[in-house]
């Protein structure tokens, strides 16, 4: 790469933000290059500011934003100082921006081929007459198959990763020269991310694009990009081409990050930063004789019409045709050893979620049977079960821990509800004094206990959920992608603490995921789920080294790692 | 490890917090200030009012009849010789407590009714929207005259009718906010705490949409203040010679012609004063509630 003359040329860029605590620094002195045709990775953990350098290189900063110091030089137009005249020209025509929910960048009610029109004809790239024909040569230039069909779907009609390809449509409608992704495969399965981002790639280069992909993910940033800088806390902490930075990181942040990030060949104290690992704790012996959790030919259907289409059945007198029930579940068998820890994996819709959410007993079953110690819980009513002893023996993780605190209780409140409706415990301290116990169980700081949830960060709050769901000792944990939502280093300390919760309490673990090497760290039998059947099962290490099944092989080959 | 608040402040928490956050809207937005000044003068005249008025609101003096403003009489005197600032004064007592009464009223009815349509849906929503449509269904003003005219003509049923045709608003907003909350995570998880589906609906949903449910009830107590005094002009629930602002400016309709505006003109303003003041508080305690706006 020449660095003659870079295409984007940020130096000693500054961006404040007014807040009423007062001007905080959201990035500072940051400088970043971007070539002609060259692609780059911004990687970061949230709140690192990746996301606001690239909205003040589109000075799209929100109200309270602005740019306090240095320059933005986009070939020869000063974008710091540029009219917003300017700009609108600029946007769109010679930077496009892809953000992270492909849905939400979409009109849900414009068929997909006229939004791309108005894009063509905005920017004057088209002519009425032509216009649909360019549409229709988009849609085929991003892959998307039947093009002059989907030139009619609207958005709601297509899938996830589809809309992502719309979206990068839109952006690469006009021909830019440089196209900024914002967490573009966020959301997305990872084998939809693989056809995404490879489309990315292959339409940088066909149309000599510079791209710029904003990520948390150092495996994706290494896959596709040639160059990678690294932020942390509103600063480059370092920046090198992608081939170097992983065999020789030489800041301390980044080496953390690459510690951090699960991949083949390690374990989860690995994760942790050097020198904080402690001892991988023995697992408490439990009884294995008896059967744990066998469950058996479980299925859910959910039915396809709603009462309009019942009803118009009824006075047409039709009779209901079975293939009207969808079937989220088809007849899974598994089960699960006391004291052990069982992956479900699968993408998005394959009903992993479902199984999860009928052995938790928040769903009702359509048939099977779910036997937990010797017990069939299928045949009791999901409303039931919430007042049973037996719910005290199955708690869950869930997936947001936002979303899954009220956000007008406590952390002490929240910890303690499970134990107030439950427990046994009797009178306000003995319950205090039990909230501070797992408080400390799963690290949090006794001080954050009287904290309300949007005070708390994303590890702690995790934290929160954690400790509620082990507040009662309970005997199986449903852990519904626990770390999804969280940075990696934050990660690596929670699927660790998992880890050792695990082998002190005795307790088994059912753990959706995903995240093939999440499970690999912390699952010691796997199942792989496709449209609500089994595809594979069997030792972790087994089916996920040795995978006989080809979708397994598909999963696995789809996930990018840094080259080690 | 990530575990620095944002802020980088210690975060307070409870009373303080809150009222440091309403310190902090009330300064950035003068006019809500300004409503809220409005607002606490307007509780003290209803509280206090007929303890601070100079001259009895009943006290008749012939001699003294339909006497424009002066020193003596501020807002000048009626048909009567009444004084018409103290009965004013006095009759915020009157039209305050109506429209709390009201609004508490609906609030008991149509937001529990809507939290329970949003959290069960079913039937319960099913029922619960029928008789918001039926409610809707008629001109709001004529129903709640039939109410009245139906139930007998006094103040209880004066706060009945107007909590009736207010009904469907609280029960829609109720139940969309529930609607959205009723498979969040903290629900389920309360499920898994041991929670039955009431006391979810009690101790998780129904705090959590109160916020929207207060700017609510100060959105519409100007509509049930208007409603009341409505109700009053056109002579039904407050019977004279009790002083009420509809009433007086319906008293005092009559006088417009011949040049007595002042009948009329001031209880006529105090209402509008106290509808302008709800309504703006209104829109400050949106602002205080609502996350997006908080910078």
């Amino acid at each position: 790469m020449t660095e003659t003359m870079p295409l984007l040329d940020v130096r000693d860029l500054t961006v404040e933000f007014a807040t009423r605590r007062g001007v905080v620094k959201a990035i500072e002195h940051v400088d970043i290059s971007v070539g002609k045709g060259e692609t780059l990775a911004i990687v970061g953990e949230s709140g690192s500011g990746k996301s606001v350098t690239s909205f003040a290189v589109m000075r799209i900063l929100d109200r309270a934003g602005r740019i306090a110091q240095g320059a933005i030089q986009f070939t020869s137009i000063d974008v710091a100082t540029a009219s917003e005249d300017e700009m609108r020209d600029l946007r769109g025509r010679e930077i496009s921006m892809i953000f992270q929910n492909p849905r939400a960048a979409l009109n849900p009610i414009r068929k997909v081929g006229r939004q791309i029109e108005d894009v063509l004809l905005e920017h004057v790239q088209a002519e009425p007459g032509n216009v649909k024909e360019k549409a229709i040569e988009i849609l085929r230039k991003v892959r998307i198959a039947r093009p002059e069909e989907r030139y009619h779907a609207y958005p709601f009609e297509l899938s996830g990763g589809m809309c992502q390809r719309i979206v990068i449509a839109l952006a690469l409608a006009c021909r830019p020269q440089l196209l900024i992704a914002d967490e573009p495969t966020t959301g997305l399965d990872v084998t939809t991310q693989k056809t995404v981002m490879e489309l990315i790639v292959e339409l940088t280069r066909e149309q000599g694009m510079s791209t710029i992909l904003i990520t948390h993910d150092l495996g994706l940033a290494a896959t596709y990009c040639s160059r990678v800088v690294v932020m942390e806390k509103g600063r480059v902490v370092e920046t090198a081409k992608s081939d170097t930075i992983f065999k020789a990181p030489s800041h301390a942040y980044t080496r953390k990050l690459m510690r951090a990030t699960p991949r083949p060949g390690v374990t989860l104290r690995d994760l942790l930063p050097e020198g904080e690992a402690t001892p991988v704790l023995a697992p408490q012996p439990v009884d294995t004789t008896t059967p744990f959790l066998v469950v058996e030919n479980l299925v859910k259907e959910y039915p396809r019409q709603g009462v309009t289409k019942t009803m118009a059945q009824f006075f047409k007198r039709e009779p209901a045709t079975d293939s009207q029930a969808f079937r989220a579940v088809d007849g899974i068998s598994f089960s699960l050893a006391r004291g052990s820890s069982l992956g479900l994996v699968g993408e998005s819709g394959c009903g992993k979620s479902t199984t999860s959410m009928m052995i938790n007993r928040l769903t009702d079953t359509t048939s099977g049977s779910i036997m937990f110690d010797g017990e069939d819980i299928a045949e009791i009513p999901a409303k039931q079960f919430a007042k049973l002893p037996l719910r005290r023996r199955i708690q869950m993780v869930f997936q947001d821990p936002t979303d899954s605190l009220n956000p007008r209780f406590t952390a002490a409140r929240a910890i303690a509800d499970p134990i107030l409706r439950l427990g046994d415990l009797d009178g306000k301290d003995a319950v205090r004094a039990r909230c501070e116990e797992l408080a400390r169980l799963v690290g949090l700081p006794l001080e954050f206990l009287d904290r309300f949830p949007h005070q708390l960060s994303g590890g702690q709050k995790a934290r929160v959920g954690i400790a509620r769901a082990i507040a009662l000792n309970p005997e199986l944990v449903i852990l519904d992608e626990p770390t999804a939502a969280l940075d990696v280093s934050v990660q690596a300390v929670v699927l660790n603490l998992l880890q050792d919760l695990k082998a002190a309490l005795g307790m088994s673990y059912l753990f959706v995921s995903h995240d093939l090497e999440v499970v690999r760290l912390l699952c010691d039998h796997v199942i792989v789920m496709r449209n609500g059947r089994i595809v594979e099962e069997g030792a972790t290490s087994r089916v996920l080294n040795a995978p006989e099944a080809e979708y397994t092989r598909e999963l696995l080959s789809a996930i990018p790692h840094p080259p080690v | 490890m990530r575990d620095i608040t944002v802020t980088g402040v210690r975060p307070v928490t409870g009373l303080l917090a809150t009222l440091q956050h309403t310190r902090y809207v009330l300064a950035e937005n003068p006019v809500t200030a300004f409503a809220f000044g409005l607002f606490v003068l307007i509780v003290v005249t209803a509280i206090f009012g007929p303890h601070l008025v100079p001259i009895d609101p009943l006290q008749s003096d012939t001699a003294q009849a339909l006497k424009p403003p002066s020193a003596r009489h501020w807002f000048g005197t009626d048909q009567l010789g009444r004084d018409i600032f103290s009965r004013v004064i006095v009759a915020t007592r009157l039209d305050f407590g109506i429209a709390i009464a009201s609004v508490a009223l609906v609030f008991a009815m149509g937001g529990l009714a809507g939290v329970a349509a949003g959290f069960f849906g079913g039937w319960t929503d099913r029922i619960v929207g029928r008789i918001s449509d039926t409610i809707m269904a008629f001109p709001l003003f004529v129903l709640a005259m039939g109410i009245v005219a139906a139930l007998g003509n006094t103040v209880t049923n004066i706060v009945i009718a107007t909590a009736i045709v207010n009904f469907p608003l609280y029960a829609r907003v109720a139940r969309s906010e529930a609607n959205v909350r009723r498979e969040a995570g903290f629900v389920q998880a309360a499920r898994l705490s041991g929670n039955g589906e009431f006391r979810i609906l009690l101790t998780q949903i129904l705090p959590n949409i109160m916020p929207i449910m207060v700017v609510q009830m100060s959105l519409t107590m100007g509509y049930a203040i208007l409603n009341a005094a409505g109700l009053s002009f056109i002579g039904l629930g407050v019977r004279p010679p009790q002083a009420e602002w509809g009433i007086m400016v319906a008293e005092g309709a009559a006088f417009i012609v011949s040049g007595e505006w002042w009948i009329a003109l001031f209880p006529g303003l105090a209402l509008m004063i106290a509808v302008f003041c709800f309504n703006l508080l209104g829109d400050g305690l949106r602002d205080i509630v609502d996350p997006q706006r908080r910078t």
